[in-house]
């Protein structure tokens, strides 16, 4: 009883059994987008929310922050009503494919965002500064934002959920639509957050970049949770199979060793199950002076899992 | 203040509008252009130029409010900038509350030129500042609120193209609904009586802001007048405002 408590004062984000659905139209029929979700997010972790589109990610982050009502369930920040102000305060928002004043340049935007949470103006005017810095938008300041590009504004939308230094950041499809090296950018701020305390949740239907800086994920699929866990208890490290390509060694020597899928100018592509039969090609290889290529022991992705769960339902 | 903030954010984001600009342009024009109409009429030159002036600065000021009003929750909602907006600590009221004041300010001010030009124009004539213009001109400037927050409340729910309309439909029947009144006086009691009397009291009277006729004619109002349609004007404001919310407490923005 003692430990479920300290877990309850653990949670960032608590979600039981969400129900939302949707009528499109006078008489058409209900559809129902969220079927019961139940999740929690614990302190200081980055959580990812992966699903295919239209499984309900958006749906659910909506419910979170009060744009969508749901119709059953319940939803609590840090122990609290999400919809309380005093939880809001510390709360930040970064929407899919944000869109924002194009009237207003880069700085006007954050200030006004500023006024919102009621920041006095000097504070506001050097948090303006250091996120532009941040985001990497230092000389872009004083540009309208209707001048800005998609990945200007999926930065500007990063320093507008930061302007109240939030406990808690909620990032819809945070790299979507951006270059590799403006992903990259975008990720190494995550993992900053996660260094400053914060809790991140994101959603994405991305599964590396989940892979590569979630702690924890759920994944959603047609409306309902079908998995959710570290990520190295939903992967397994059990090794499939190991790929190695070779060359050097003759056809006849490699037979009952592993399976030969391919021969390319010389090197040879070896699927090999056993384990022990690794260490045989490795000494095979040594004794007669040939060459590896490369070894590559193919474990369980995330993707496996998601693409599992997915056919399943 | 957080109302004051998205207030402030409105108007900034009406005077930075174009349309706004084209109807002050218009709103100068049709000022100007009584000079004009005065010219061909023959009587009193300076009654129609303060006839034709009054009635510029009224309807263009009623189309900033309708065309302003209907565009600038819907563009929130639309470019979905309301996401973030809401998902900070404000309450969905103060949302509606800080659009409507910013509007209220823009129009103010819009009205504030206009009436420049239009008493500038009345001076080149008479050589005198005619404040008592000024008069019809406040009980417009209530009219434009009350426009302000019908032209809202549609707009929390329909589309701007749509919610102009219901707008202006609104507009005109407030200008022709006293004629219910005439009609009920002439009514015999009974049913058909009581249902049109309900009719009228639901209907808006925007006939009740308009001293435009007293104004330029010079003929005395009574003092009980002006508080009457003081306080229609601000309670049906309060009161369509106050709906808007109700549609808007609840709403999901999907």
């Amino acid at each position: 009883m003692e430990k479920n408590t300290a877990e309850f004062m653990n949670d960032a984000i608590r979600i039981e059994d969400l129900r939302k659905s949707f009528s499109l139209g006078f008489f058409l029929k209900k559809k129902e987008i969220l079927k019961g979700i139940s999740l929690s997010v614990k302190e200081g972790e980055i959580f990812g929310y992966l699903g295919p589109n239209g499984a309900g990610k958006t749906t659910t982050i909506k419910c979170i922050l009060g744009l969508i009502f749901p119709d059953g369930g319940a939803i609590e920040i840090f122990g609290q009503p999400h919809l309380a102000h005093r939880v809001k305060n510390h709360v930040g928002f970064l929407p899919e494919n944000p869109y924002f004043y194009d009237y207003l340049t880069a700085r006007e935007f954050l200030n006004y965002y500023g006024e919102l949470f009621l920041l006095p103006r000097g504070e506001r005017i050097d948090k303006t500064d250091s996120l532009l810095d941040l985001v990497g938008l230092g000389k872009a300041a004083d540009l309208q934002l209707r001048k800005f590009s998609r990945g200007m504004l999926q930065r500007i939308g990063l320093a507008q959920a930061l302007i109240n230094d939030p406990k808690l950041v909620i990032l819809d499809e945070p790299l979507g639509g951006l270059d590799p090296l403006g992903r990259k950018e975008i990720r190494d701020i995550i993992i900053r957050f996660k260094e400053e305390g914060k809790t991140v949740f994101l959603s994405s239907h991305i599964l590396q970049d989940i892979e590569m800086i979630c702690d924890r994920v759920a994944i959603i699929v047609g409306g309902r949770i079908v998995n959710q866990g570290y990520l190295h208890e939903l992967i397994s490290e059990k090794i499939f199979f190991t790929e190695i390509i070779l060359s050097g060694l003759e056809d006849g020597e490699l037979e009952d060793l592993g399976e030969k899928y391919s021969v390319q100018g010389g090197k040879v592509f070896l699927r090999v199950l056993d384990e022990s039969k690794v260490a045989r090609i490795l000494a095979l290889v040594h004794e007669r002076n040939a060459r590896i290529h490369s070894l590559i022991p193919r474990t369980e992705t995330l993707e496996d899992i998601f693409v599992d769960t997915v056919k399943h339902k | 203040m957080k109302v004051g903030a998205i207030a402030r954010n409105t108007f900034k984001e009406a005077m930075r509008d174009r349309v706004l600009y084209l109807l002050f342009f218009f709103a100068a024009v049709g000022i100007v252009a009584s000079r004009l109409l005065a010219v061909l009429t023959v009587g009193d030159r300076v009654k129609i130029i303060k006839d034709v002036g009054l009635a510029s600065v009224s309807l263009f000021g009623v189309l900033m409010a309708i065309l302003m009003g209907t565009g600038l929750v819907y563009k929130e909602i639309d470019k979905k900038t309301i996401f973030t907006l809401l998902s900070k600590p404000i309450h969905r009221a103060q949302f509606l509350l800080g659009k409507f004041l910013g509007l209220v300010l823009t129009l103010f001010i819009m009205t504030v030129l206009m009436s420049l030009i239009f008493l500038g124009l009345l001076y080149a004539h008479t050589f005198r500042v005619e404040w008592s213009m000024l008069l019809a001109i406040v009980f417009m400037l209530l009219e434009f609120c009350l426009i302000t927050a019908v032209a809202i409340l549609f707009s929390t729910f329909s589309t701007p193209i749509l919610s102009s309309i219901f707008s202006l439909a609104f507009y005109l029947i407030g200008h022709l609904s006293w004629g219910l009144e005439i009609l009920i006086r002439k009514m015999r009691p009974g049913l058909s009586r009581t249902l049109a009397q309900a009719l009228y009291l639901f209907l808006p009277d925007l006939e009740n802001f308009n001293f435009k006729t007293e104004v330029v004619h010079a003929l005395p109002i009574p003092p009980k007048m002006f508080a009457g349609s003081a306080a229609y004007g601000v309670f049906y404001t309060l009161f369509i405002l106050i709906l808007a919310m109700l549609v808007f407490r609840k709403k999901d923005f999907i």
